[in-house]
């Protein structure tokens, strides 16, 4: 209240950069002026030299200025000069959004202007409904971490943030740290010259981590219930003697590995045969020989070996893993030079279709054939137990001829499937029949909830959500660590398949995430992608109609719900993408800075062009992520586009409210374009789920515009990423020529 | 002029009357006047060409090529050994380092050169003419001595095989080497450019045994420099030279085209333009006649 | 079958890829082949190779010594180096063809009559006989390979060559009456008898 008691605006009008040349400064001051209704408007030739920004820091100090529209370059340029943490601002873009877009000549001069006159009335429209973001006032001062996982990924976490100075507690489900690398009998060399197996080194990084006196360790424990948010995690520890202990953590790193696809799901190649093995029953025997000549189960020396990679992996028939686990070339390499370094004369062939050595990989392998260990490119159909041994049945790929090859042991490269907990798809079906009373569901999701990892108390379901085959699901190219619970990072196999190698790099990366997970926290800001946002959403729950559309939407399982069915926000768990706000019918939710208001007043601040004067208008809602960069960048490179267009920056389709499409299309508008990142299984939302949301929202806004008396095309929608900057001006160029094609809109001059 | 010494190691094909004759022949004014001293190596022997693999087995033909070496080694110390021909300078630096790499190797070689009174230290180098013009003498110099430019001449750069690979000239690549096309361009005709039969096998020693597949390579090799403007090729290499040479009449017989391409060696090039006579050239060693190159050759100045 | 064939096959019985290790010149680098078949697309005379020289390596591991050393196939190389310069692995590939087509020769396996093994220990014998080659003997014994009516009609197809070449002063028939040759042929004789002695002593299947 007392923040608009005491609003005083100012505009400031950058004359630099060649804004003088194209534009009439002047005329700009004057709409800030009578327009925009600006307390002070000021001109000036550079300003984000230091004069430039000094005539704006004592505009603040001394003329009590708290709210800044800057009416100069995009908002993504001179944000260090232009760094004013005390009042709201607002960027008017002249630069790369009007001279540098529009066509040159002064054939273009009007609609030029007439441009940057708009942007100038929209950044004084958007400023007048912003406040100063205050930050979230739920801080916490937690910033111990839980590592849920004591294996290689596990301790490597658990060690990398203990040293960096942050205490650190462990549960580990097993009696003994290690997890898998315990049963492991050497690992796959990771330091030059790649020539042999290495030893894992695991006792090692145990014994560390156990002395740690930053690090405390929960053995035989799993955890039974997690509840909070990043700052403010209550964990329940649960021993296999029923003992239940309360951790308090600030964020959580998920290393729960992995466990191997089950062989007995593949009888064709011996999966259930005696002298049949996985790659784990393989690393038994060499633990078992410790070194000496490998025995089998029965006791007999293994003379003859065959490895058969990508066993139920990579597999096209639907029956088994689709995907390649990566490191099980290597490590078959590896167990092939168990047989070879203890006794050179064991027949030892390894049966691939590709053989996928990344890394370094390649050096070892060129060990192994050094070694005598044979390399067979061919494609087994099946393994048949003949007297005491096996054969197995193939086609050469190479020779292309179907053949076979007797072994006393057969050892099958399964895929790793990742210890990920409850599928979340599944739980939400089973959750809501449940809620309908159906008693089989209730069952079922007792049943569901035994293999939880996390046991979170989230609306949204107990652990974190998977792709398909259980792999977290993140961001892979700009945050593969973070998972769509905030504070609650992957690493290992649970995240992807991967060798130990890249496990403890992950693990580093993830202890990382985890510390800058409960800094933030601490400080109430948010998380990427908006990393250092002190906006959250704020809800008026006088108005809500109890529709949960923001609890079930939320793609990070921020809102949970009271007893009443009221949504009940936990901001240190909001990525602050707004697809909340997007999705509210009623419109109650909205950020200090960012909300339904701020864009609603840009679009209408624009002067609509009566329909005889050939002058479309059309709105763009830009994802600010890669979609408005994209465009930045077609200035940058001077890529002209129509003047016709008015673009308005999003944090996320997914914030976009369908109230922002109505009321644009009612002022005259001739036609909407909504610019957002790909969406589907390869999606590059930033915020995941936002740019699905929305365009399964605009999916629905047919039936409006025929409501209206419009053509479903003057909503469209388009996938851009942050390099399409050449590809966004033609989508612009032609829309605008599709729509002048189709005729001015009908709802001109109504609005 | 100090003239650069070298052992020389001329080859079978280089002998008179034999079918790199006239090879031999145009090396001696290109040397002359590039201040190369060739010393032939006394009573050098065969080096087993890329053929005597089969009934000569390994030390054989090592031993073959050790006597070579060891020759030059004896009478013409601290002098770098230098062929004309990519089979014979191909066998005598791999037997050099063969010998170099395996001890047992070079205690097996010594052991049967000792029944021809020999011993081979393995202190020389087993260089190609190629090599001692573009690294010891250099295309500048090379130019400079050009009195008659070949002007007007298209030619198409054939290396072939074994003077490009597997050592081939240093620095130059093995699907796509330029000193050829730099020695046309340095004698002032120009190459044919994006001649890409340029490293094609013409067959090597299978144009005798498999005529029918080695004469495909051939036409092959013969029709590109045609469809590229050349009116001639060029090789540095005597079997590319006899073998695409000789075999278009066959070709024409057997296929109906009329192939009449001249192939002609680098150096009797650089003979016609330092000022030599047809003669000088080997240029009456030729079944397809290279008419153009024997004008100019003719002409005074 | 030849007495080295049959002691060959007892001593290794199954193990084709280790006798290829210690009897074929380079054959230690047969189990580093890493199937790409980078050789196989860059030979010249690939298509009339019956197995390429990776599904060669890929027979040798798998055992398959009668198709491989029986084979014409590597007898198919014409020198041209193109496969070793262009294997990632750096296998001297041409090596190891010659050094196969060799041992199936020196074993008596080498399929008969086939024109490049002959006119190989033809141009062998040529050389070894002087020092030196004897381009018009080294061609005649070809034309008469195959007999001497064979060799007649041989001789007549290429006449015209013959003659072109003669003309050209690039062959000359005074070398049926001796020709170009070294003057310690003897000593020649003598140490290629001992490198092949050596050989053979190094060669023993023990």
């Amino acid at each position: 209240m007392a923040d608009e008691i005491q609003m005083k605006t100012a505009a400031y009008i950058c004359s630099g950069c060649g804004l003088g040349d194209k534009l009439d400064i002047a005329q700009l001051g004057k709409i800030a002026q009578k327009e925009g209704k600006m307390a002070l408007v000021r001109e000036h030739a550079f300003l984000c030299n230091s004069a430039g920004v000094q005539m704006i820091r004592d505009d603040i100090e001394k003329e009590g200025v708290t709210h800044v529209c800057i009416a100069a370059c995009s908002r993504r340029a001179k944000t260090e000069a232009f760094h004013f943490p005390t009042v709201a601002m607002t960027r008017a873009n002249l630069r790369e959004g009007v001279i540098w877009v529009v066509a040159e000549g002064s054939d273009h001069d009007e609609v030029r202007q007439e441009m940057a006159d708009d942007y100038v009335r929209m950044g004084c429209a958007e400023l007048k409904k912003m406040k100063l973001p205050q930050g979230n006032p739920n801080t916490t001062r937690l910033k111990s971490i839980l590592v849920v996982g004591g294996g290689m990924s596990g301790l490597t976490a658990a060690f990398e943030a203990a040293e960096s100075g942050y205490e650190v507690v462990i549960v580990e489900k097993q009696a003994r740290l290690g997890g898998w690398a315990n049963k492991l009998w050497k690992r796959v060399p990771f330091k030059a010259p790649y020539a042999d197996p290495q030893d894992t080194g695991v006792a090692g990084l145990a014994a560390r981590v156990s002395s740690h006196p930053r690090i405390r360790v929960h053995l035989n424990s799993t955890v039974a219930e997690t509840s909070g948010a990043p700052g403010r995690f209550t964990v329940k520890v649960a021993q296999e003697s029923g003992a239940v202990t309360e951790e308090a953590v600030g964020a959580i790193v998920q290393a729960t590995g992995f466990t191997t696809y089950d062989i007995a799901k593949l009888p064709e190649l011996g999966g259930g045969q005696a002298n049949v093995v996985d790659q784990a029953g393989l690393e038994a025997l060499a633990q078992t020989a410790n070194g000496g000549v490998l025995k089998r189960a029965d006791g007999k020396e293994v003379k003859s070996v065959v490895f058969l990679q990508c066993a139920g992996q990579r597999d096209e028939s639907g029956k088994h893993l689709a995907y390649c686990s990566g490191h099980c070339c290597a490590t078959s390499i590896k167990q092939a030079m168990y047989f070879k370094d203890a006794n050179p004369d064991t027949d030892t062939v390894v049966m691939y279709t590709d053989l996928r050595v990344p890394g370094m990989g390649e050096d070892f392998y060129r060990s192994a054939q050094r070694k005598g260990v044979i390399f067979t490119k061919g494609k087994a159909s099946g393994v048949e137990a003949v007297g005491s041994s096996c054969k197995v049945n193939f086609k050469d790929l190479i020779l292309d001829e179907d053949t076979s090859l007797d072994a006393d042991l057969v050892v099958l490269a399964t895929g790793q499937v990742p210890s990920a907990g409850v599928d979340l798809d599944a739980w939400n079906k089973v959750v809501s029949e449940a809620e309908g009373g159906s008693e089989a569901a209730k069952q079922n999701k007792s049943e569901l909830q035994k293999t939880s990892i996390l046991n979170l108390t989230y609306r949204q379901g107990p652990d974190m959500p998977q792709f398909k085959y259980g792999f977290a699901d993140s961001h892979f190219i700009c945050f593969p660590y973070e998972t769509r619970r905030t504070g609650i990072y992957a690493a290992g196999p649970v995240r992807r398949p991967m060798d130990m190698l890249q496990a403890t790099e992950d693990a580093t990366g993830a202890a990382l995430k985890a510390i800058q997970a409960v800094e933030n926290a601490s400080l109430g800001r948010a998380a990427h992608p908006r990393s250092g946002d002190l906006s959250f959403p704020i809800v008026r729950l006088e108005g809500c109609t109890q529709c949960k559309r923001c609890t079930v939407e939320c793609p990070f399982g921020a809102i949970d719900e009271d007893e009443r069915r009221f949504p009940v926000f936990n901001e240190q768990r909001c990525r602050r993408c707004g697809t909340c706000m997007g999705a509210c019918p009623v419109r109650v939710i909205s950020f200090e800075n960012y909300s339904v208001d701020t864009v609603g007043n840009q679009l209408k601040a624009v002067e609509i062009p009566d329909e005889f004067s050939e002058k479309p208008r059309v709105l763009i809602l830009a994802c600010e992520n890669d979609a408005y960069p994209a465009l930045d960048m077609a200035g940058l490179s001077r890529t002209v586009y129509s003047a016709f267009v008015r673009i308005i920056p999003v944090r996320c389709l997914g914030s976009v409210n369908t109230i922002w499409i109505t009321d644009a299309l009612n002022s005259g508008y001739d036609g909407v374009m909504m610019m957002g990142c790909k969406k589907g299984d390869d999606y590059q939302c930033h915020f995941v789920k936002g740019s699905e949301l929305a365009s399964y929202r605009m999916s629905k806004i047919g039936d409006t515009l025929t409501g209206m008396g419009l053509e479903p095309e003057r909503v469209s929608s388009y996938e851009v990423a942050i390099t399409d900057n050449e590809r966004v001006a033609k989508f612009i160029n032609d829309y605008v020529a599709q729509l002048v094609e189709m005729g001015p809109s009908p709802m001109k001059g109504f609005g | 002029m100090k003239k650069r010494q070298y052992a020389f190691y001329p080859g079978c094909s280089s002998q008179k009357g034999a079918s790199a004759s006239n090879f031999a022949t145009s090396i001696e004014v290109m040397c002359e006047k590039l201040g190369i001293q060739l010393n032939e190596i006394p009573d050098w022997n065969c080096c087993g060409a890329s053929i005597g693999y089969g009934e000569g087995g390994l030390l054989p033909r090592l031993v073959i090529n050790a006597r070579n070496l060891a020759l030059a080694e004896q009478h013409l110390p601290g002098q770098d050994m230098v062929s004309g021909c990519p089979a014979c300078w191909l066998s005598t630096r791999e037997t050099a380092e063969k010998l170099h790499e395996s001890s047992d190797l070079l205690a097996g070689a010594n052991e049967a050169l000792k029944e021809a009174g020999l011993n081979f230290k393995g202190t020389v180098r087993a260089r190609h003419i190629v090599e001692v013009l573009v690294e010891d003498v250099g295309f500048a110099d090379m130019k400079a001595q050009v009195v008659k430019p070949l002007e007007g001449m298209k030619i198409a750069g054939y290396v072939g095989c074994q003077t490009n690979r597997p050592f081939g000239i240093a620095g130059e690549s093995f699907e796509n080497p330029q000193y050829l096309d730099k020695m046309i361009e340095t004698v002032g005709a120009e190459p044919a450019s994006g001649y890409e039969q340029k490293v094609t096998c013409c067959g090597g020693a299978l144009a005798f045994s498999e005529p029918d597949k080695s004469q495909k390579q051939i036409r092959d090799i013969v029709e590109s420099a045609y469809d590229h403007g050349a009116e001639m090729i060029v090789t540095p290499c005597q079997l590319c030279q006899a073998n695409v040479e000789i075999y278009q009449s066959e070709i024409n017989k057997k296929q109906g085209t009329k192939l009449a391409m001249p192939v002609v060696y680098y150096s009797q090039l650089m003979t016609v333009a330092y000022g030599g006579s047809l003669k000088q050239a080997g240029l009456n060693g030729h079944i397809i006649q290279p008419e153009k190159l024997k004008q100019i050759a003719s002409r005074q100045k | 079958m030849s007495d080295s064939n049959k002691q060959a096959i007892a001593h290794y019985r199954n193990n084709f890829l280790k006798e290829v290790e210690d009897h074929v010149e380079d054959g230690e680098w047969v189990r580093m082949c890493m199937q790409c078949g980078v050789c196989a697309g860059s030979c010249p005379f690939g298509p009339h190779w019956e197995h390429s020289p990776q599904k060669i390596f890929m027979m040798i591991r798998a055992g398959k010594r009668e198709e491989v050393l029986s084979s014409d196939s590597m007898w198919m190389c014409t020198s041209c180096y193109n496969c070793i310069v262009r294997c990632p692995r750096k296998l001297p590939i041409t090596h190891i063809m010659h050094g196969l087509a060799h041992y199936a020769h020196r074993l008596g396996i080498a399929p008969k009559g086939q024109p490049t093994r002959e006119i190989a220990r033809l141009f062998w014998v040529n050389l070894a006989r002087t020092g030196r080659v004897n381009e018009l003997k080294f061609s005649l014994a070809m034309y008469f390979k195959d007999g001497f009516v064979q060799g007649i009609k041989n001789a007549l197809a290429m006449q015209g060559i013959g003659i072109g070449l003669m003309k050209a002063r690039r062959l000359n028939p005074m070398e049926l009456l001796g020709g170009h040759k070294c003057k310690d042929k003897d000593g020649i004789h003598k140490m290629i008898a001992k490198a092949r002695e050596i050989e053979e002593r190094k060669q023993k299947f023990v």
